[in-house]
């Protein structure tokens, strides 16, 4: 036919606009698209629809439906990260010098302020101790310390401002950034522990959801943070509602 | 983030919302496409991106653009402190070691790119730019030296990073109306406290005093920390150590009273003002050029 023929182009960009356009329609697509762009609202109905509700007799259920599920979820990461210094500040690996020992003992102090603080805070509401899984650190190793370290402080931050525009309070949102800013300090001092220079590099970050270009910090969304921190948390984490 | 809520959140006070999206399917798609492709981290922009299309360049809430134009004020005073300290005619001071000018182009770099994004996300709301010529780094005299000697010039990028920090903090709650633009403004916040961090460490290597990566006390147990007690007000109240009603210096596990208190001070960073952040910028700043 005369059109197949002569217009091939614009029949093509046609059969585009109508897919837009009818086959998923206007607001369903921008739910589709939102939903796999933001990579979030797939997750929360899988987690709903799919799977059902987690087994809330094993582990513990981080549910984001409110503030409480948000600051249980930075109680969990806080709770990591005191184990981890805990264990580094007692047993420091021989390398480290004395200055060395005496900031990571600095550390372990603030993060451990940070567990508590949440625990305290949170009450009742807080969810129970987690029991970490270290297998893979070699405590005595500066060079497994210096870099679990980095991913901590690194993934901390990331989790901290990608969970940001979750908090409906101002005032639990200014408590998160007077706490992610001192975890973004402890970061950048262990990256140049590793390589001077390297405090604030955001190509390296990209995973992270960092953008150099924009001279942006990582942000990542809780299942992408707790997809990696599971690795050193053995109880199970459920989450709901995210 | 959450596009389709914030989508459903608009349609209630603007029912428009999808038709006005509609006619500009093309950006839509552009948005979506990029989407797939770019980080969640530029996702806030390109999200901001979308709006102005949707809306024209004066969407943005009264109050975030408020915010981001005070942003941008202090982005313009950093971008153009350490711009100065390496391209500078009158800069006599050395750098140390190549790491330490490399490190200053870092976070040149960085505030550079700070101005271009808010710049950007204010389209024509934005405020008029700040040249080299309307500051005044020496303030006025009290920091004679920033250029000429390299240990005030490490001092003063000291009190703009710790400003920084605490002005993005003390703006957080403001941005809650627009969870793209607070993204995005705490991604910032991070990336200063990180130059604030090794700053401080530079500051150390360079001199003979120690400067933790964080904010502590003052060696008389006073607030400011920097040893420069002409930065006092970039200090004020960062000695704080209950947090939301929780006595944090009874929680650290450190062995005694002293410790304690250092570890609840150094645990929690603290927001400033803006009337505050405005007193300590327009020290920097040419008369009439001031922030107000």
């Amino acid at each position: 036919m005369t059109m197949k023929n002569n217009e091939p182009i614009r029949k093509s960009e046609l059969q585009e606009e109508s897919l837009f356009e009818k086959a998923v329609g206007r607001r369903s697509f921008l739910q589709y698209a939102g939903a796999s762009a933001a990579g979030i609202a797939l997750v929360a109905a899988g987690c709903k629809k799919d799977r059902g509700y987690p087994d809330m007799n094993t582990g513990v259920t981080l549910d984001f439906k409110d503030d409480f599920g948000v600051l249980n979820y930075a109680y969990a990461l806080e709770q990591l990260e005191a184990a981890f210094y805990v264990k580094v500040a007692s047993a420091p690996p021989a390398s480290f010098t004395a200055a060395q020992k005496a900031y990571f003992q600095d550390i372990q102090f603030h993060e451990i302020a940070h567990r508590e603080f949440f625990k305290a805070a949170l009450g009742t509401a807080a969810i129970g101790s987690l029991e970490v899984n270290f297998d893979s650190i070699d405590f005595t190793s500066a060079s497994s310390v210096l870099g679990t370290a980095m991913a901590f402080e690194d993934l901390g931050v990331s989790a901290y401002n990608g969970a940001g525009p979750r908090i409906k309070s101002a005032t639990y949102l200014l408590l998160a950034g007077k706490i992610v800013s001192v975890e973004a300090r402890h970061a950048a001092y262990v990256r140049d522990l590793i390589s001077n220079g390297s405090f604030a590099d955001l190509n390296s970050l990209a995973p992270l959801g960092a953008n150099n270009a924009g001279g942006l910090d990582a942000a990542l969304t809780p299942d992408k943070v707790l997809a990696t921190a599971g690795k050193y948390i053995k109880t199970k984490i459920n989450v709901i509602n995210l | 983030m959450n596009i389709v809520n914030i989508l459903e959140e608009i349609e209630k006070v603007d029912g428009e919302i999808y038709e006005r999206l509609n006619p500009r399917r093309a950006a839509m798609k552009s948005f979506f496409n990029i989407g797939k492709k770019i980080s969640l981290a530029a996702m806030p922009l390109a999200l901001g991106s979308m709006f102005q299309k949707a809306y024209g360049q004066t969407t943005l809430p009264t109050a975030v653009v408020d915010v981001l134009n005070f942003a941008l004020s202090l982005e313009y005073l950093e971008y153009h402190f350490y711009n100065h300290a390496l391209l500078g005619t009158d800069v006599t001071f050395t750098y140390p070691t190549a790491a330490a000018k490399t490190a200053i182009t870092t976070i040149r770099d960085h505030e550079k790119a700070h101005v271009d994004l808010l710049v950007g996300a204010l389209g024509s709301s934005a405020r008029a730019p700040i040249a080299y010529a309307d500051t005044d780094f020496r303030a006025g005299g009290t920091f004679a030296t920033v250029y000429t000697d390299y240990n005030t010039f490490l001092a003063v990028a000291q009190g703009f990073e710790d400003t920084g920090v605490r002005a993005y903090k003390g703006q957080a709650g403001n941005l809650l109306v627009s969870p793209g633009v607070l993204q995005t403004a705490l991604q910032i916040h991070s990336v200063e406290a990180r130059h604030a961090s090794h700053i401080r460490q530079m500051r150390t290597a360079a001199g003979t005093a120690v400067y933790k990566p964080w904010v502590s006390l003052g060696a008389s147990g006073q607030a400011n920390d920097s040893g420069v007690p002409q930065v006092d007000a970039v200090y004020a109240g960062e000695d704080l150590t209950v947090q939301a009603n929780v006595n944090i210096a009874n929680i650290t596990g450190a062995p005694n009273a002293t410790a304690a208190k250092l570890a609840a001070v150094e645990s929690f960073d603290e927001p400033l003002d803006r009337a505050s952040v405005i007193t300590i910028a327009n020290l920097f700043l040419q008369p009439g050029k001031k922030l107000s």
